[in-house]
């Protein structure tokens, strides 16, 4: 009985999957919302629904608002405490954050004068901060207690601007990216949730379990763990957008995106520059977009077009290789 | 109708055209800038000339001698008196110039492979690695024109450069000289397409207008000749080059009128021309209006309106529609008495035409049907009308899945619009406030074949994206179902005799009401099959915590067995999840649609013979509830006041990751939140299920808990960009309240109730709230269209294979095993092992 239901629910050999999968996901995407979502503890909002969707689709370098959970092991995750000590390494320490920056234009110097007490508090010591700005201001740095003094010979004013606006953000201590971690509290059990995310780093950070830890940044996750783990993050975030949503979509169809997007080793967008683009006929690409490049590029090249998609038989008014199209007949006459 | 395709195109081979192959192919050389003399006659010679082709009727091509319909035309040429460069191939001759030697051709490097785009870019003056010859720096400057140092290349310059590249270097480059020559991207002839693609139309004065096409070809031409003229009169070359570059202008524009850095060629009346590239670019461009989609004949459109009383797989034709659509039959031994009736007949079913085997096609008038009938035999197509029962596709758009368009039978019924049932309108999507649907009717038997076997209706009840039904009952369908289930619902022996009439059931159980009357749910059961059970907690139980199961005391168990529903009342989710889905998984398509036919035809009946109705004491609260709903309201007041004095005095304690301000924003918004919680208890305590509003909520036929409170109790929050309402004046949303409020009512807290009305600052707030929505939906559609484009043309040619792996039309595998299981998910169902621990 179980394996008769099972073979009657078989997929049908020809069965469009790919069509089936992208009207699944498009579908629905006339009834989301444009809304934001607030992940608590993170300052901004990060988009949902459809906006959210589409980056996950047009496959951006940087998510708009990329998002780390950070757990730590789990012997310390029950101490509160353990887990803000972890945190404020995390989170990006930045010159402007440990002093004050004041711009001598008189005397051609910039002075950075240092809080003690957050410098004690973030480790820092002074030759640390001496070297850091002898890496990036280009001037000649002098330390004298809390301050120092960067001196430049000769440069314009707006040159000392422009280091003056440069070295605020000189990265001191922390990961970097990361603008914000917070310690945020399920059940008696403790993590971090940091806005920017940088899993490279994180996982060097003692303390912290990379294992269980996770972030939205699919680009990150390619980049780091292989296309593999891209791709069950694709399906992963898509899925929670679209449970978000309330909508129900079978994984079939969001797995079977997530593989065409991951297929060749790394991760396509879907549209023009990505799976569209690369296309095997030159009249599907032509149909899609930038008509005009494909056909030009494919007369100088004498590009053959050997009809084997959807679209190009449509267009030339053959049955399409889909469904009931690739069954052949042929009769012994 | 052919019989089988005899010709089948096999690959489509792109690439330039040389000079000599332009004038092998061309028909006739233009050599006058005019299309017809003062009779109105194509000149010989002109750009309409007899030899490409005709358009008017009566006239004859003078290449093939076919007539307007036979010719499809024969392309001619224009002879460039001087080369000019084609104006897409720019960028490519660009390329190619920078990397290749002055003077001996070859590439500026001695390695064996590189892309163009490259090889362009790494260079920067130099010498030739091969010849030593010094390469002079070259300038391109949009759309045409080249510079080496300060002087113009002039295009019989850069022709010269091109035909020195070897044909070997190009193919390292990935160009295939063997149909792209570089040198053929300079145009010397130019390719002038015949009449038939540049039709002109006579307008209602008798006065002729040309096509866009048609007009550039004149310029064109016309510059060509005075050229030519000037050439030979010995002209200056400084006037030489500028009718050259006008020249270049022209055929520029005649192939794209939207290149960037020329001002566009323009019509008399000022609107720019629509040249080459604008007809194939775009959404209305030859791609994507002509060839991706195509018009069709049979079909027809108009509005939908429903029809509770057909089945769900039919549609109702007007008889006015049925009459002008035909359905071609062919004539058998079998079926020839009846093609002879249908040709005899002068009433409605009748045929139309009739097709003789040799394709000769005959009208049936009242002077031709005896003899037609006479020579009828097998073999012959007979058309005739639409009638009942035939197999036709329905369609609505937005064609957004491909519920959207599904074969249903034909009902031909009195008046003007299609009928539809009510259970299909959600994969439709339709409702009947003037929405349209089209009709198509397929021609051939293995058209309606894969129509009947894929695309009929109840094999749709299960939607593929989810695993659920799509297609269920709807509305009063709903309310009507609970009207007949509910716990001591009783009937008649005439009410359930009529409603199981309306099952076609006319045997009838044995009364299990004594004074001889039926249970509702004992009708109910007449529908179900003999072996069906089922054990679920509805969505009307309330119990907390585990439920009393078949002591539920608002009859939210439900409990079928062998056929029989003993306990529970039917609600939405049951009856799509439970009832419909099991009957498709399990007894088959038909019968799931036979039930739902039934079901929602009987529920109705119950519903319209009990009353559904609501009015405004339906929304009108107790007055202890309405003094409740203030209380809520007030508290919330006062407790935003006080957290607004915290943090005006800078008591408030900042949220992690927050300012202060958002500290406070989020705050408020939680407590006002609260309100309509609050404000949903005291409305549920205070209306019963006997309300019919509350009532359809909970069963889930229409509406939520959340319009009932909005009616009777309060609005709530308003909200743009999910903030409380702050902007309009400076420090303030409406005038109304003082710069430093941010207590509730001044940022777009609606305590007032739909039913007593809002004051006319709420009434503002709701309204911008109401635009943030309107805009939020105009902005959606479009971008989740082009999403779903995108989507669809990424993943069109992904088709499961024989051996269940997914393949993209090069055959590159992109899944082992669709779904890694195989199964389909519109017939997998899910989560069905958690469901049977459940059911016990």
């Amino acid at each position: 009985m179980a394996t008769h239901k099972a073979t009657r629910a078989q997929i049908d050999s020809g069965e469009a999957v790919g069509i089936v999968a992208a009207q699944s996901i498009g579908e629905p995407g006339t009834q989301m919302t444009m809304r934001t979502f607030h992940y608590a503890g993170v300052a901004e909002q990060v988009p949902t629904g459809l906006p959210r969707l589409i980056e996950l689709l047009d496959a951006r370098k940087e998510p708009k608002k990329p998002i780390m959970d950070v757990y730590v092991d789990e012997k310390y995750e029950e101490t509160e405490e353990k887990c803000r000590q972890i945190a404020a390494q995390i989170q990006a320490v930045m010159l402007e954050d440990i002093g004050k920056i004041e711009e001598r234009l008189g005397t051609r110097e910039i002075m950075v004068i240092l809080d003690p007490a957050v410098l004690k508090e973030r480790k820092l010591d002074i030759d640390d901060i001496k070297a850091a700005l002898k890496k990036f201001s280009g001037g000649e740095v002098h330390a004298s207690g809390n301050e120092v003094k960067i001196s430049f010979k000769g440069s314009t004013l707006r040159a000392i601007r422009r280091v003056t606006n440069k070295i605020r953000s000189v990265h001191m201590a922390g990961v970097k990216g990361i603008s914000r971690a917070a310690v945020l509290k399920n059940g008696n059990k403790h993590f971090i949730r940091t806005a920017g995310s940088n899993i490279a780093e994180i996982a060097k950070i003692p303390g912290v379990d990379f294992k269980r830890s996770y972030t939205n940044n699919i680009m990150e996750v390619n980049r780091v763990l292989g296309i593999e783990a891209a791709r069950n993050a694709i399906i992963l975030e898509i899925m929670q957008v679209l449970e978000s949503q309330r909508m129900d979509v079978d994984v079939r169809h969001v797995a079977l995106l997530a593989d065409a997007m991951t297929m060749d080793g790394l991760i396509r967008s879907v549209g023009r520059h990505g799976l569209s683009g690369r296309k095997a006929g030159v009249l599907a690409r032509a149909a899609f977009e930038e008509t005009l490049k494909h056909l030009i590029n494919a007369a100088v090249t004498g590009e053959e077009d050997k009809l084997i998609g959807i679209t190009e038989n449509i267009i030339i008014g053959q049955t399409i290789p889909v469904g009931t199209g690739i069954v052949k007949l042929a009769r012994r006459i | 109708m052919s019989e089988f395709v005899e010709k089948m195109v096999d690959r489509i081979k792109f690439s330039l055209f040389s000079p000599e192959m332009v004038r092998k192919i061309s028909a006739a050389k233009i050599t006058v800038p005019d299309t017809y003399n003062e009779d109105g006659y194509p000149i010989d010679g002109g750009l309409v000339d007899q030899r490409m082709g005709v358009i008017d009727p009566g006239l004859k091509c003078k290449t093939c001698g076919g007539r307007t319909r036979t010719c499809s035309g024969h392309f001619t040429h224009i002879e460039l008196v001087r080369p000019v460069v084609h104006p897409e191939f720019s960028r490519i001759i660009y390329m190619l110039l920078r990397s290749t030697c002055v003077k001996c051709g070859k590439m500026l490097t001695k390695k064996k492979h590189m892309t163009l785009g490259a090889l362009a870019k790494g260079k920067k003056g130099g010498s030739c690695p091969h010849c030593e010859a010094k390469q002079a720096e070259l300038k391109f400057e949009k759309p045409t024109t080249f510079y080496e140092g300060e002087k113009t290349l002039l295009p019989t310059e850069i022709r010269d450069r091109l035909s020195k590249i070897p044909d070997e270097e190009l193919r390292l480059m990935g160009y295939d000289p063997d149909y792209a020559r570089p040198e053929w991207m300079i145009l010397t002839a130019l390719l002038v397409p015949p009449v038939t693609v540049r039709p002109s139309i006579t307008l209602e004065t008798g006065e002729r207008s040309e096509d866009d096409l048609t007009h550039k070809l004149v310029d064109t031409m016309r510059i060509n000749q005075r050229l030519e003229a000037n050439i030979n009169a010995g002209a200056p070359q400084l006037i030489i080059e500028d009718l050259w570059e006008l020249l270049q202008y022209h055929v520029t524009t005649y192939f794209n009128n939207e290149t960037t850095n020329i001002p566009p060629a323009r019509h008399r009346s000022g609107r720019p021309l629509k040249t080459l590239s604008q007809r194939l670019k775009g959404k209305e461009g030859r791609f994507r209006y002509n060839l991706s989609g195509k018009r069709v004949n049979f079909s027809a459109r108009t509005v939908i309106s429903p029809d509770p009383n057909i089945s769900i797989n039919d549609v109702g034709v007007p008889r006015m529609m049925a009459e002008e659509l035909t359905v071609p039959v062919r004539v058998t031994e079998w079926n020839i008495e009846e093609c002879k009736k249908l040709i005899d007949a002068i009433d409605y079913p009748h045929a139309v035409y009739v097709i003789r085997p040799d394709g000769k096609r005959r009208k049936v008038t009242d002077k031709t049907k005896e003899e037609i009938q006479t020579t009828l035999a097998a073999g012959f197509i007979v058309e005739r009308q639409l009638m009942n029962g035939d197999t036709v596709l329905f369609n609505r758009q937005p064609s957004l899945h491909r519920m959207s368009m599904m074969c249903h039978n034909v009902k031909v019924l009195d008046g003007r619009t299609f009928r539809i049932n009510l259970p299909v309108c959600p994969p439709y999507n339709a409702d009947f406030d003037g929405d349209e649907m089209n009709l198509h009717v397929p021609q051939t038997e293995e058209a309606r074949v894969e129509a009947e076997m894929l695309m009929k209706v109840e094999n749709q009840i299960i939607s593929p994206r989810h695993g659920h039904a799509i297609i269920k009952p709807q509305e009063d369908h709903v309310s009507g179902i609970y009207y007949l289930t509910k716990k001591d619902s009783v009937f008649s022996y005439e009410k359930a005799c009529q409603i199981l009439a309306l099952a076609g059931i006319y045997e009838l159980p044995a009364s299990d009401v004594h004074g001889g009357k039926y249970s509702g749910k004992l009708l109910f059961s007449q529908l179900l099959p003999k072996d069906f059970n089922m054990r679920v907690r509805s969505k009307l139980c309330r119990c907390e915590g585990q439920c009393g199961k078949e002591k539920c005391p608002y009859d939210g168990y439900i409990v079928v067995k062998d056929g029989l529903l003993t306990h529970g009342t039917i609600e939405s989710k049951a009856f799509e999840n439970e009832i419909i889905e099991v009957l498709v998984r399990n007894y088959g398509a038909p019968v799931a649609r036979k039930f739902i036919d039934d079901a929602t035809r009987m529920a109705l009946y119950v519903i319209t013979k009990h009353g559904f109705s609501a009015d405004l004491s339906n929304y009108t609260l107790s007055k202890e509830a309405a003094v409740e709903v203030d209380e809520a309201n007030d508290n919330a007041r006062k407790d935003v006041m006080r957290l607004v004095s915290q943090y005006k005095k800078g008591l408030l304690e900042r949220m992690p990751g927050r300012t202060l301000q958002e500290t406070l924003e989020e705050k408020v918004m939680a407590r006002l939140s609260r309100v309509r919680n609050e404000c949903g208890k005291i409305v549920e305590n205070s209306m019963g299920i006997e309300n019919t509003s509350i009532l359809m909520a909970r069963i889930g036929a229409r509406g939520s808990i959340l319009n009932a409170i909005q009616m009777a109790a309060t609005v709530g929050q308003q909200a743009v960009r999910e903030k409380r309402l702050s902007r309009g004046y400076r420090g303030r949303a409406l005038i109304h309240f003082r710069k430093t409020d941010r207590g509730a009512d001044a940022r777009g807290f609606v305590a007032s109730s739909f039913v007593r009305g809002l004051t006319p600052e709420e009434f503002f707030f709701h309204s911008m709230g109401g635009r943030e929505s309107l805009v939020n939906t105009a902005i959606r559609t479009a971008r989740s269209g082009y999403m779903q484009r995108r989507l669809i043309n990424a993943l069109q040619d992904l088709v499961v294979k024989r051996d269940l792996s997914v393949r993209d039309s090069k055959n590159i595998v992109v899944e082992y095993t669709y779904g890694s299981d195989g199964k389909d998910p519109q017939r997998a169902g899910k989560g069905e092992a958690t469901e049977e621990t459940e059911r016990e």
